[in-house]
């Protein structure tokens, strides 16, 4: 299987009936314990959301370093500048649509210029969340915190990606915007599949082992031959990398070859990866469970658009609010599951 | 602190006096600011940097030092000024104001200027920022004091209120709020804008303790601060009735001169009046 060896992903990746399903929000609050374990100056904010957010786990082991906010997110974002400033490393959780939705100014002025570590957990993001609707789905979040100078955007894709990704953010010595989902879906990586920030990892590749990629078979080799080993490369975020993964074992079956790369970090992006995985391929598909204007599809346009410009599908909420419904129909009406990605990565070939 | 005698007033009369020339000399050279808050505040700015606070200007970043926090980061002008002629840095520095390059950035920023506690300039954020900072130092079990100082126009926005209401729930009485209530806003008098009063209420009810002096009066000023450090069960805020412009007769109560410099000739008449103390003295060069 098409499976990067080094990626250690769970053997039955395939089959999603019998994968364990967790939240990625579940492995933030796990993530947040081990962190709060690991460095006493963790400190955790939340307004009023504390289990739904995951935090109840800190709260319950480090009572005297929870801070209950209410439902007062400007306040929130402001209470923990202060915080960090003083000499903590603040935590503050709350569903996406309200932090970083409501309070985006405050984040801007008095985390990130202020230059503060704050860490930004928004849970409940995409249209995944579900029955709430709209008013409840962020699908927004990414572009309003990729461009605020010294943040960084971070959106795993599993439970156990989430807990690495936050006990990860505590060692970056700056502002950091965790996304999660409400939704149990999918838990494919295992403890052992390398996470570090900026880094985006290749779990699939049709084209032939990935471990080539850093061996003596340069890219330049490949290109100068003529020969492209990939027919295209799905570059995507957050639980649809797992779909992202389904659509490209479907594609191989047709004849298509595709290679999966896991983008969990939207800001800093690994440039070197993504400029590869267009040259290697020659067209992209971007995922993501957020509107195409502004995420993290967006951020690997402008990569490529400067560095290799390549055709682009993007697959994610097209200017469209979010609805009512179950997560998994509300995946597939907005334009998300593994059939509408295989159809932009057959739409894309046709450019290319 | 030390007790405040009469010697002390008149020194910290002839700081302000100072202040308030170096406020003039820096806006017109901006051509851009504030200039009715800077002013108006000059005597709590002089009597906090020369008397109240514990710090010390050539180690801005003593741990044990006092936080002043400016919420309404748009007076910064006083503060520079104040902090220059504290020693913070060169009083020639203060002409930089605005320019390209600048650590006087138009808005104060944190990382540019030592002894800048906070990046402020969007009204409303101060507040929660100084309580997150006084409920940090409580955890740690820290003996300075948090100062916030802020606007009455800010009073409008409801991140303000948030952060009022916080700080009455965790009793936060290492922190103590100034507003200075001058009465003006940029689009007229607080009153007509979004009415405030009654204020003392607003925060009484909030759960802090209230204190209101004449903010012009040195020895209200400091008389407030020790009142508020023996507060221990409550926040203090002290609403510092202030006159917007002090010192220039003919813009103060002026709401217009909140957002505009002095051109030359005005800031070259308001010097005058400075320096002579209103026409008590003769020369301008004593």
């Amino acid at each position: 299987m098409p499976i990067n060896p080094k990626v250690k992903l769970v053997e039955n990746v395939l089959e999603k009936a019998k994968l364990e399903q967790a939240p990625t929000r579940q492995g933030y609050g796990e993530g947040l314990l081990a962190a709060g374990e690991a460095n006493e100056k963790v400190v955790a904010l939340c307004a009023d959301l504390t289990e739904s957010t995951q935090m109840h786990l800190f709260a319950k082991k480090f009572p005297q370093r929870f801070i209950e906010m209410g439902v007062a997110e400007q306040n929130l974002a402001t209470v923990a500048a202060g915080l960090a400033n003083y000499g903590k490393i603040p935590f503050i959780s709350s569903y996406a649509m309200f932090s970083p939705g409501r309070n985006w100014e405050q984040i801007r002025t008095t985390i990130c210029y202020n230059e503060v570590p704050v860490k930004i957990a928004g849970s409940h993001a995409g249209v995944s969340v579900g029955p709430d609707g709209a008013t409840h789905q962020a699908v927004e979040d990414i572009a309003l915190m990729r461009p605020i100078p010294n943040m960084a955007v971070i959106n795993p894709c599993d439970a156990n990606e989430a807990k690495k990704a936050t006990m990860a953010a505590v060692g970056i010595n700056g502002p950091v915007y965790l996304r999660f989902a409400r939704e149990r879906t999918p838990v494919f990586t295992t403890p052992d599949t390398p996470f570090e920030i900026g880094r985006a990892e290749i779990f699939w590749d049709s084209g032939g082992s990935p471990s080539l990629r850093h061996s003596t078979l340069r890219v330049s080799d490949s290109m100068s031959s003529g020969r492209l080993s990939l027919d295209a490369t799905i570059i995507a975020c957050g639980p649809l990398v797992h779909n992202a993964i389904l659509a490209a074992a479907e594609l191989e079956k047709e004849g298509i070859k595709v290679r999966v790369v896991n983008n969990h970090t939207i800001k800093p992006m690994d440039e070197k990866t993504i400029i590869e995985a267009a040259k290697d391929a020659g067209a992209v598909v971007t995922v993501e469970e957020h509107q195409v204007q502004g995420g993290m599809g967006s951020a690997v346009a402008e990569v490529l658009a400067k560095n290799h410009p390549v055709p682009i599908e993007f697959v994610g909420v097209q200017n469209r609010f979010g609805e009512s419904g179950t997560p998994e129909e509300l995946i597939e009406r907005f334009g998300m599951g593994v059939s509408h990605i295989k159809d932009a990565v057959k739409r894309v070939l046709t450019r290319k | 602190m030390p007790h405040l005698h009469e010697e002390k007033i008149k020194f910290l009369e002839e700081k302000a006096n100072q202040i308030r020339q170096s406020i003039i000399e820096m806006l017109v050279e901006a051509g851009s600011g504030h200039t009715a808050g800077p002013l108006g505040m000059a005597d709590v700015f002089t009597a906090f940097y020369f008397h109240i606070l514990n710090h010390d200007p050539k180690n801005p970043d003593w741990e044990e030092r006092d936080r002043l926090i400016l919420s309404n980061g748009h007076i910064c002008p006083v503060r520079y000024a104040a902090m220059a002629h504290a020693g913070y840095f060169p009083v020639s520095e203060l002409k930089t104001l605005r320019k390209l390059g600048t650590r006087l950035q138009g808005h104060p920023h944190r990382g540019s200027l030592p002894g800048i506690e906070t990046t402020s300039g969007p009204l409303g954020s101060g507040l929660g920022q100084a309580a997150g900072y006084a409920y940090g130092a409580k955890m740690d079990g820290q003996k300075f004091k948090v100062y916030c100082f802020m606007s009455d126009g800010e009073q409008d926005a409801g991140n303000t209120w948030e952060s009022a209401m916080f700080a009455g729930k965790c009793k936060l009485n290492n922190l103590i709020g100034l507003i200075d209530r001058n009465n003006i806003q940029i689009d007229g008098m607080t009153e007509d804008v979004m009415p405030l009063e009654p204020l003392c209420d607003k925060y009484e009810s909030f759960g802090w303790h209230v204190l209101e002096i004449n903010g012009h009066d040195f020895e209200e000023i400091v008389n407030a601060v020790e009142e508020a450090k023996a507060i221990y069960e409550k926040p203090t805020v002290i609403i510092s009735h202030n006159i917007p412009g002090k010192g220039i007769k003919e813009i103060e109560f002026d709401y217009k001169w909140h957002g505009i410099p002095p051109n030359k000739e005005q800031a070259a008449k308001f010097l005058a009046e400075l320096r002579t103390l209103g026409g008590k003295i003769k020369s301008e060069h004593q």
